[in-house]
């Protein structure tokens, strides 16, 4: 399959790194901390799918943590302050969001500008409307909060699988049936290995190019959506650099960041792997945060040399051979 | 040879085809037949229009002028996309397929088998078995297109085109980059093809294979039509005749004074010098004040024999000498350092730098030369660039004139200047005269000579075997990547070069077929 290789690399750091870990801190091996690892990273795993769809096509989308922002904001105000019912703030910041997602897909495509650019000024978009919404954090206090925070499924061991945790499971599995059982996901890897070719083939690119950062803003109006839930409140600076974080999660997971090769299961690790490197710090209780970001950045660095080592590798000249019957 | 099934019925016509970039005029009334059924060559030169053709006819450019009927119909595609559901598909050399994808992907993007909205990739696989069997190819389709060689992505691009339904098939150079056997596989499926009615118009500038294939041959020249002949009763000779549009009876004139001075010493020789499936290995010597020319048809090894001498290209095999001590030549640095110089064919890409202006074009090579921390200093720089525009005779005679703003002429004296500014002791000259208007023609034959005069050694490749004639001390040969036949003195006429071209491969097909 695509991207194999790679995925098994990460599951393989993953498992050594867990192991590690559980060796010196033998209570990180226990369902409650997994549960905890999961419920923390949920926002983080939905708008890395969305990423992962995006990077694979061969874009980027720096907007995502923005537009988590923007959501959490929006829904605070929405049920808050206008007493709107909560079901109908969040169809409505879906609606809003995907229509953003869409937006953005268009003038990428109709305008043939560089993804990096228009998703840069949709970052600034999105994080300027949040603040013009509210400067300071307004506390969510609705019912459905409590009852979806209360809310979790016991595992054996005492751990808690909560329902934002469920949520973000549900879409990484939904996010990898859609990309490799799908003809929209086979379109997202052939616009990632070249977007012209695609199109000489018969790819619908401009609405391939829509639909893709459709979904990835989608994806970032739930995650804001569980943000919302996961701090019972809205603020516009939160989720600052999220956007960063689930591309590391995505090169970490083995998707190569020139487009055309890689998984929602492997990105699906990546997350985990960032959150078990914050796990172990805070159980460590001395080493400052921060160095969360620097595990993360040395693992990225290294997951990106070996990419560029299996592209040298895949570029040498004929290399299956093949049974041919003359 | 392949089989015409009616050779009455034409059914790819086109008629009358011009089309102009800006004030170049790639093509001019154009016409092309093909038939069902048949294996029909397209041939020329370089800038003879083949690729123009192409893709006015499956509509990548629109065209100014003229008609294009496919089984007696007008079509007009907008894109290469609506050319393929008319029926017209196009592979090209570079494959134009997602090497990501696997094989059964490539072969059904945007039309995989369906089951409730998912893929149904079993299915699919076995389709892609069963489509490729058809072309005797048996193979893991489920592996990345890219996984697999040259040959093996081009017919599962024909694959792909033919089961679109494809009526007219081009393969664009399909052969370059594959090996003898490769071809063999290829051939037969085009064979079989043409047996099913495909048209096929195949683009080549190997002659071996399209005598080979070949039913009948169209030939462009300079966006002309020189002919349209039946392959069976066309001598090689006279294939080659039109392609470069030279009469043998045509011979030389201005030379006798060249190639009577006395043999000067070897400024650069090269022994056994070549790169596997590059060029065949070959030697060669460059003496001071002698002007050696290439000469050889499109694709024979000119470009690559001079990339291998100046170094842009490393050379696996052989030893090279500069004056008589052995060097390495592993980059363009090294070129440089033995005091080569190289002006490629594409003057506007690989060149001149449009936005700088005349002196700054000048002093670019001697200023890498010197290094970063030895700059130039203004009054040096104006110096050097009054000095070659004087002695070029650059026009306008302003160095501070943006380069891309001189005509086709100039810009190929002021990349003279950048090298002989250098003071190399070996100059490779790619088509020199390409694209230059006839009296800036004559002028750079005339700097060719006089450069030679002052003791310079010069590697000079050109299309135009007149001119070739003209300047060269002696000719190299080449045909199909191997240098074939030197010529000296008196030998040298556009006769013998074309004989050259021509003769052997008549040996090499006569074996083919026996």
């Amino acid at each position: 399959m695509k991207g194999l290789p790679p995925v098994l690399i990460t599951a393989i750091v993953l498992v050594l790194g867990f192991a590690a870990c559980a060796v010196q801190f033998p209570n990180i091996a226990s369902t409650r901390v997994v549960g905890n690892l999961l419920t923390d990273n949920a926002f983080l795993g939905i708008v890395a799918v969305g990423m992962t769809f995006v990077i694979i096509s061969g874009g980027i989308d720096l907007s995502v943590g923005s537009v988590i922002g923007f959501t959490t904001v929006f829904v605070a105000l929405v049920i808050e302050r206008w007493g709107v019912p909560p079901l109908a703030a969040f169809l409505a910041i879906l609606v809003l969001s995907a229509a953003f997602g869409a937006a953005m897909g268009a003038v990428i495509h109709v305008f043939d500008l560089p993804p990096f650019i228009v998703t840069l000024a949709g970052m600034f978009l999105a994080r300027g409307a949040s603040f013009l919404l509210s400067t300071e954090s307004v506390p969510i206090t609705a019912p459905i909060y409590s009852t979806v925070s209360d809310f979790a499924l016991r595992m054996p061991g005492g751990g808690r699988l909560t329902a934002i945790a469920i949520i973000m499971l549900v879409i990484v599995i939904g996010g990898a049936l859609l990309l490799h059982l799908t003809r929209f996901g086979a379109n997202v890897y052939a616009l990632g290995g070249s977007r012209t070719t695609a199109s000489l083939m018969g790819v619908a690119v401009g609405k391939m190019t829509i639909k893709i950062y459709m979904l990835s803003s989608l994806l970032a109006g739930i995650a804001g959506i569980v943000f919302s839930f996961y701090t019972s409140a809205g603020y516009s600076l939160s989720a600052v650099g999220v956007e960063l974080d689930s591309i590391a999660a995505v090169v970490i997971g083995g998707t190569l960041l020139t487009g055309g090769q890689g998984s929602v299961i492997g990105t699906f690790l990546g997350v985990l792997i960032q959150g078990m490197i914050q796990t172990y710090i805070n159980f460590d209780g001395t080493l400052s945060s921060w160095w969360t970001k620097i595990a993360t950045g040395v693992l990225l660095f290294a997951f990106i040399a070996l990419q560029q080592g299996l592209v040298a590798l895949a570029r040498r000249p004929v290399t299956k051979s093949a049974g041919v019957a003359s | 040879m392949g089989n015409g099934l009616d050779p009455a019925s034409p059914l790819l016509e086109v008629r009358g085809i011009s089309k102009s970039f800006g004030a170049v005029r790639a093509l001019q009334d154009v016409d092309f037949t093909l038939r069902a059924g048949e294996i029909h060559a397209l041939l020329g030169e370089n800038g003879a229009g083949k690729s123009t053709l192409i893709k006015v006819v499956t509509g990548v450019f629109p065209r100014d002028a003229g008609i294009v009927r496919l089984g007696g119909e007008d079509v007009a595609p907008r894109s290469a996309k609506a050319a393929l559901s008319a029926g017209i598909a196009t592979v090209y050399q570079e494959v134009n397929l997602l090497p990501n994808l696997s094989v059964a992907q490539n072969l059904f993007l945007d039309r995989q088998p369906m089951r409730f909205g998912i893929v149904r990739e079993g299915e699919m696989r076995r389709r892609a078995k069963a489509l490729l069997a058809d072309f005797g190819l048996d193979i893991d389709v489920a592996a990345p297109l890219g996984d697999y060689s040259v040959a093996i992505q081009h017919v599962t691009a024909i694959a792909r085109a033919v089961d679109l339904s494809a009526r007219v098939l081009i393969l664009d150079e399909p052969t370059a980059s594959l090996d003898r056997h490769e071809v063999e596989i290829l051939f037969r499926i085009m064979r079989q093809l043409a047996k099913r009615g495909i048209g096929i118009v195949f683009v080549s500038h190997f002659l071996d294979q399209v005598y080979e294939i070949s039913d009948r041959i169209t030939v462009l020249r300079n966006g002309r039509l020189v002919g349209e002949r039946e392959i069976a009763s066309l001598p090689r000779i006279e294939l080659i005749r039109m392609m470069l549009g030279r009469e043998l009876a045509e011979t030389t004139s201005a030379r006798a004074a060249a190639s009577e001075r006395p043999p000067r010493e070897v400024c650069a020789s090269f022994e056994n010098y070549g790169k596997a499936s590059y060029v065949a290995p070959f030697n060669l010597e460059l003496r001071h004040g002698e002007v050696v020319g290439l000469a050889g048809l499109l694709g024979s090894g000119r470009t690559e024999t001079a990339r291998l001498v100046f170094g842009a290209e490393r050379a696996d095999r052989g030893q090279a000498k500069v004056e008589g001590a052995a060097v390495r030549l592993q980059s363009p640095r090294d070129g440089v350092r033995h005091g080569f110089g190289y002006c490629p064919e594409e003057r506007k890409t690989d060149g001149i730098v449009a936005e700088l202006t005349v002196r700054e074009n000048i002093v670019l090579a001697l200023q890498a030369k010197r290094g970063l921390h030895r700059p130039l200093s203004r009054r040096e720089q104006d110096e050097i660039g009054r000095r070659y525009i004087r002695m070029l005779d650059i026009r306008p005679p302003d160095p501070e004139r943006p380069v891309g703003l001189l005509s086709g002429g100039n810009q190929q004296k002021v990349l003279l200047a950048r090298w002989l500014a250098t003071s190399p002791r070996l100059l490779v000259l790619d088509e020199p005269t390409r694209g230059i208007d006839v009296g800036a023609h004559a002028e750079i034959i005339r700097l060719i000579r006089e450069l030679c005069d002052d003791g310079l050694s010069l590697l000079v490749i050109s299309s135009e075997l007149d001119e070739i004639v003209t300047y060269s001390d002696r000719v190299v040969v080449l045909r199909d990547r191997a240098h074939v036949e030197e010529l000296a003195g008196e030998a040298i006429d556009v006769g013998n070069i074309l004989a050259a071209i021509a003769a052997d491969s008549v040996a090499v097909a006569l074996e083919a077929h026996t």
